[in-house]
């Protein structure tokens, strides 16, 4: 095969020197630098590139940029491959491969018959009427439809790339480096600010990269050299180009996707970053986003071979491409006039079909002095398509309103259909910003009316539907000016002559959506509006004869905008269907708001370091490579690694924490504390805020002592418990859990600042100066006596009480505290001395037996004496009372947090969930924890539930399972029988009891 | 995301703070005093307006202080930052945004 067919001759924004070799379904092509996939294959003479997304129509390359609807294609293999990338910013590199999509079984043979079948399964509104059906036919159908439709293959190997992120700020941020984003860049950089110039091509020039003219005497493509020469040598400029903006939020934060090293391929690549994500804050932003080519939507106008004329433009002028010599154009205004120019300059035939009764103007007259021949007042009615190529269309008249065809029908063989339906500026970032959309009646299409206070933001050149060149450089430079000067610099202003071609237009005729010879939705022929999603005209008929008139619902309805272009060439079109259906006007009938991104991120680029080790930080106690070093198993309590157990050799979970239980009781055992939240508080108002924050009385602790408490929301609730004692007269030592540290610190803070601000207390967090191993058990005293010059005997240490000395040598506070019913002992000591005291207080427990125990005992030692954790046997509808912790709550005290909520109805009801124990009948059987107390057990769902089980183990003291709940009226439940259904359809019987369990 | 000027601090982005809800809901003195009516107006019944909110902001990821924004919950907009204890702020010559 005779390579690259429709490559011309002329120069253009490739290199010929150094041909790239690529292949694309398991054929290899060649192509050049420069080029992007679709201009590649299109230079080879390849249209076809996949099927669509619904009916597996064939499908080809549509446009020449990100606006692209059916040109995706499933890019590299294995671990590389990403599917749903659009061939026309796809870059060719060496050794590219790509693969066709939804091509079942294959891109070149037609499914005819099938997609018929589809055609009649997939109506629109398909999915919604789906999810009404039984949800077990659903699953029956769910496969062959995933099977036939859908976009591409994910991945299913970790991504070998890695991704970047980063923050900027700017004073201007231009978006788009077209001419007018060029003129504003420029007009700011000069004053001095700091810009950022952003577009999502790999080179800068927007349009002008499409175009062939000359600009302030200039070739385009040396002004577009010249203009970013002295962009770079401006320090504060910086030119971010392969980089789309993709979302705009508030107060001028704008997140852009750049493609680093994505464009050299996965195996060159893999010393950069492929993509790097920026999150931009700027004082004014300029869009200088251009517009998007409408299409015109016509019968059976999805065939290979029909694209956007301004594309064709596009592929001879940047690629040096012809995509097919025989073209005809369908237009319904003068700019398929520039491209038919084009073609007839690189030596193509060209016809125009142009649905205006009588075009003139000078574009027209142009076309005809070189022999162009124009039918007028006339639209294409059908498409002769076979083997991966249109090869002609059928013409006829339109009748005067333009919604049905007359006359007799003429042939014209062509391989080439390039159509246009007038411009769409891109509004999208705008509208994203909050900012308010106009329809323009002139232009036919929707602007940009008013920005929203909160982003600063000025539109220029073919966005605000500016379309000639000179107007478009000049309001770009009035708008970097502009963007500049807000934000406080001193631009000049005095007007730089901008000499560029200029054309008048004739005005175009709005009509957009074509008749054939059967009403458009009732015969053969499809009228595409959308072709990403495979929605036709059809289907907004059908939408708007079911009451999905409102333009929220027939997105939703036909889907119509709802793919990875969200609609780009396909929204407008639907509006002026449904519109026309409705004989209404086209503001009337509203437009959608557009969301982000603009154009797909990938999920690498949205992460970027956040994975593996870096997903998340860890926090570590001081001891922790004791732990590492003795096989330690870890559970994640908030960002900590706290050991779950310490198994030894051979040991299970289960093994490891019966011998660690029994172990405690019996001799001893030390347990990392460290985690455990410590809030420093010091100032003579201290007790004050203590009685306010904790339900019990806080007057009468003397220096020394320590006081366990319950801190409660204003709703009476319970949310955080722990230890607190007083060091000094005006110092004290509070403890929360580990999970609760900081929401603690945050209560105390928003209390004193807001509500008692006269108070003086001070506040630290002091949870990671201190680590903490608490000795538990009875040969604790006699390891710690060995260690410590602090008397341990009971009447100078006594309960509920705090000494300091020396522990191991090291200065130490010494809290008489227990959380397991033995003798205990919490050593607290400065972080840094933390593996130290570790080291030492093991080394000595041998001769003790004193073992290493993690949370996992920790927690079923406190549960057989029947102390609850807040957060697992409290879930914030929990008072002290609920608990049977009446004991706690002081009856003196006037007020403290959530006391008046006590009295409210629903808190003092009878009947509420209390705290109670659980015995299972089989001693052997630990209920899962979260399962439901039935009152009535039935063969299934609903059961009247009395309430759930909050905590549950095997105690080997008690010699069998335990378990704690919460039932409904659970005091005067206990002694009664219930069952706990379980989730292997068995049920255990249960009887209730006091929350604590004899050993 | 927002820019949020701190009293303190000046603006900062909207990630360094976190939101409390409505400002200006003082504990009452006597909470034993109060009828079921007015205990729950003060611990449940929030104003929730479309328009301008006067609420509680902390600068949680950096002075770690308390204020009061007025914010437009309609167009997002700030109209204006002010510490714990100055008064509510007089908007009535702001422009009223317009929502899109
Ligand atoms: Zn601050």
């Amino acid at each position: 095969m005779k390579s690259q067919t429709n490559r011309l001759e002329r120069e253009s924004r490739i290199n010929r020197r150094k041909p790239i070799r690529f292949w694309f379904d398991n054929r290899g092509y060649e192509g050049y630098p420069g080029d992007t996939l679709a201009s590649a294959l299109l230079a080879n003479g390849i249209h076809l590139v996949g099927r669509s997304f619904k009916y597996h129509r064939p499908r080809g390359i549509y446009s020449a940029g990100p606006e692209e609807p059916n040109a995706l294609v499933q890019l590299e293999e294995n671990a590389y491959t990403e599917p749903n990338r659009r061939a026309t910013e796809v870059e060719l590199y060496e050794g590219l491969s790509a693969s066709s999509q939804n091509c079942w079984p294959s891109r070149g043979f037609d499914l005819g018959a099938v997609s018929s079948w589809f055609s009649r399964l997939l109506p629109s509104g398909f999915y919604y009427k789906t999810f009404m059906w039984p949800a077990s036919l659903w699953m029956t159908y769910e496969k062959y439809i995933r099977k036939a439709a859908g976009l591409g293959q994910s991945p299913t190997e970790p991504d070998p790339h890695f991704y970047d992120k980063t923050h900027a700020h700017c004073d201007v941020l231009v978006i788009g480096g077209g001419p007018a984003g060029i003129e504003a860049a420029m007009a700011a950089g000069r004053s001095g600010c700091r810009v950022i110039l952003a577009d999502e091509k790999s080179e800068f020039g927007g349009s002008l990269l499409s175009e062939n003219m000359l600009v302030n005497g200039q070739p385009c493509h040396e002004w577009i050299e010249s203009r970013i020469a002295e962009l770079e040598s401006m320090p504060d400029v910086a030119l971010l180009p392969r980089t789309t903006v993709t979302g705009y939020y508030d107060y001028n934060f704008l997140v852009a996707n750049e493609r680093v090293g994505e464009h050299l391929g996965p195996r060159v690549s893999a010393r950069s970053p492929k993509e790097r994500l920026w999150k931009i804050r700027a004082r004014q932003v300029v869009m200088a986003t251009g517009a998007i080519e409408r299409p015109l939507v016509f019968a059976d106008n999805d065939r290979p071979g029909i694209m956007l004329a301004g594309a064709i433009r596009s592929y001879i002028n940047r690629f040096s491409v012809l995509p097919g010599n025989r073209c005809v154009l369908l237009t319904n205004n003068d700019s398929a006039y520039h491209a038919a120019l084009d073609i007839s300059d690189e030596g193509g035939h060209v016809e125009i079909v142009d649905v205006r009764s009588s075009p003139s103007g000078a574009l027209v007259e142009s076309a005809q002095s070189r022999g162009i021949r124009i039918i007028p007042d006339s639209t294409i009615t059908g498409v002769g398509y076979s083997r991966g190529r249109i090869r002609h269309v059928d013409v006829m008249t339109l009748s005067e309103d333009g919604t049905r065809v007359v006359g007799k029908k003429r042939k014209i063989d062509c391989n080439l259909v390039g159509v246009s339906g007038g411009w769409t500026p891109t509004v999208h970032l705008f509208s994203q910003s909050k900012g308010k959309l106009r329809y323009d009646d002139a232009n036919h299409c929707f602007v940009a009316d008013r920005p929203s206070r909160n982003n600063p933001v000025t539109l220029a050149g073919s966005c605000r539907g500016t379309w000639f060149l000179k107007e478009c450089m000049e309001e770009g430079r009035k708008a970097g000016c502009d963007a500049a000067q807000a934000a406080g610099f001193d631009p000049d202003s005095r007007r730089e002559p901008v000499k560029a071609g200029k054309v008048e237009y004739a005005p175009m005729r709005p009509l957009w959506i074509l008749p054939c010879n059967h009403p458009i939705g009732r015969g053969k022929k499809k009228h595409f509006h959308e072709l990403h999603n495979d929605a036709t005209v059809g289907d907004i008929h059908l939408a708007a004869r079911e009451g999905y008139e409102s333009v929220e619902h027939l997105k939703r309805y036909t889907t119509t905008g709802m793919g990875t272009d969200q609609g780009k060439t396909s929204n407008l079109n639907a509006l002026t269907a449904m519109a026309g259906i409705r004989g209404l006007p086209i503001p009337e009938v509203g437009v959608t708001t557009f969301r982000p991104p603009y154009t797909p991120l990938t999920l690498g680029s949205i992460v970027g370091h956040d994975r593996g080790e870096l997903f998340i930080q860890k926090r570590k106690t001081p001891m922790h490579p004791w732990h590492d070093q003795a096989g330690a198993v870890y559970e994640d309590v908030g960002d900590w690694k706290r050991p779950r157990y310490f198994p030894l050799e051979g040991e299970t979970m289960h093994d490891a924490v019966q011998r660690e239980c029994l172990q405690v009781r019996q001799s001893g055992g030390l347990l990392d504390a460290s985690t455990l939240g410590k809030i420093d508080l010091q100032g003579k108002d201290c007790r004050w805020l203590l009685n306010m924050l904790y339900t019990n009385a806080w007057d009468k602790l003397e220096v020394g002592r320590c006081r366990y408490g319950l801190m409660l929301n204003e709703h009476g609730m319970i949310f955080d418990d722990g230890v607190t004692t007083r060091l000094g007269e005006n110092h004290y030592h509070m403890t929360t859990t580990t999970g609760g540290a900081a929401r603690v610190m945050n209560w105390i803070e928003e209390w004193l600042q807001t509500e008692w601000p006269e108070l003086e207390v001070f506040a630290t967090s002091v949870t990671e100066q201190w680590a903490v191993a608490s000795l538990n058990g009875p040969n604790s005293a006699e390891l710690l006596k060995e260690l410590t010059d602090i008397p341990l005997d009971e009447e100078s240490f006594p309960f509920m009480s705090m000494k300091t000395g020396q522990v191991a040598g090291i200065p130490a506070r010494v809290f008489r505290i227990s959380f397991t019913g033995e003798l205990s002992y919490e050593i607290n000591v400065p972080a840094r001395h933390g593996l130290a005291l570790w080291e030492q207080l093991m080394e000595l427990g041998r001769k003790y037996d004193i073992c290493p125990y993690g949370t996992e005992s920790m927690h079923v030692l406190r549960a057989e004496k029947g102390f609850i954790i807040a957060g697992q046997d409290t879930d914030g509808t929990v008072t002290p009372m609920d608990l049977g912790m009446d004991w706690i709550v002081s009856k003196k005290k006037q007020d403290f947090l959530g006391k008046r909520s006590f009295g409210r109805t629903d808190t003092s009801r009878p009947g509420r969930k209390q705290l109670v124990g659980l015995l299972t009948e089989d001693p052997e059987v630990v209920l899962p924890e979260g399962a439901h107390v039935v009152s009535k057990l039935k063969n299934g769902p609903p059961m009247d539930m009395l309430g759930h089980v909050s905590s549950s183990y095997m105690s080997p003291n008690a010699g069998r399972s335990i378990a704690l709940a919460l039932l409904k009226d659970g005091f005067n439940l206990k002694g009664q029988t219930f069952d706990v259904p379980l989730m292997n359809g068995s049920s255990q019987r249960v009887t209730v009891t006091d929350p604590v369990f004899p050993d | 995301m927002l820019l949020i000027e701190c009293p303190w601090c000046g603006l900062r982005d909207q990630s360094e703070f976190t939101a409390h809800g409505e400002a200006h809901i003082a504990r009452p003195d006597t909470p034993g005093e109060l009828d079921e009516q007015e205990w729950g107006d003060y611990v449940f019944f929030r104003k929730n307006p479309k328009g301008l909110h006067y609420e509680r902001w902390v600068h949680s990821h950096g002075c770690r202080r308390w204020f009061n924004a007025v914010r437009d919950t309609v167009t997002d907009h700030i109209h204006a930052t002010y510490r714990p204890g100055d008064g509510q702020p007089d908007l009535s010559d702001e422009e009223p945004d317009q929502p899109s």
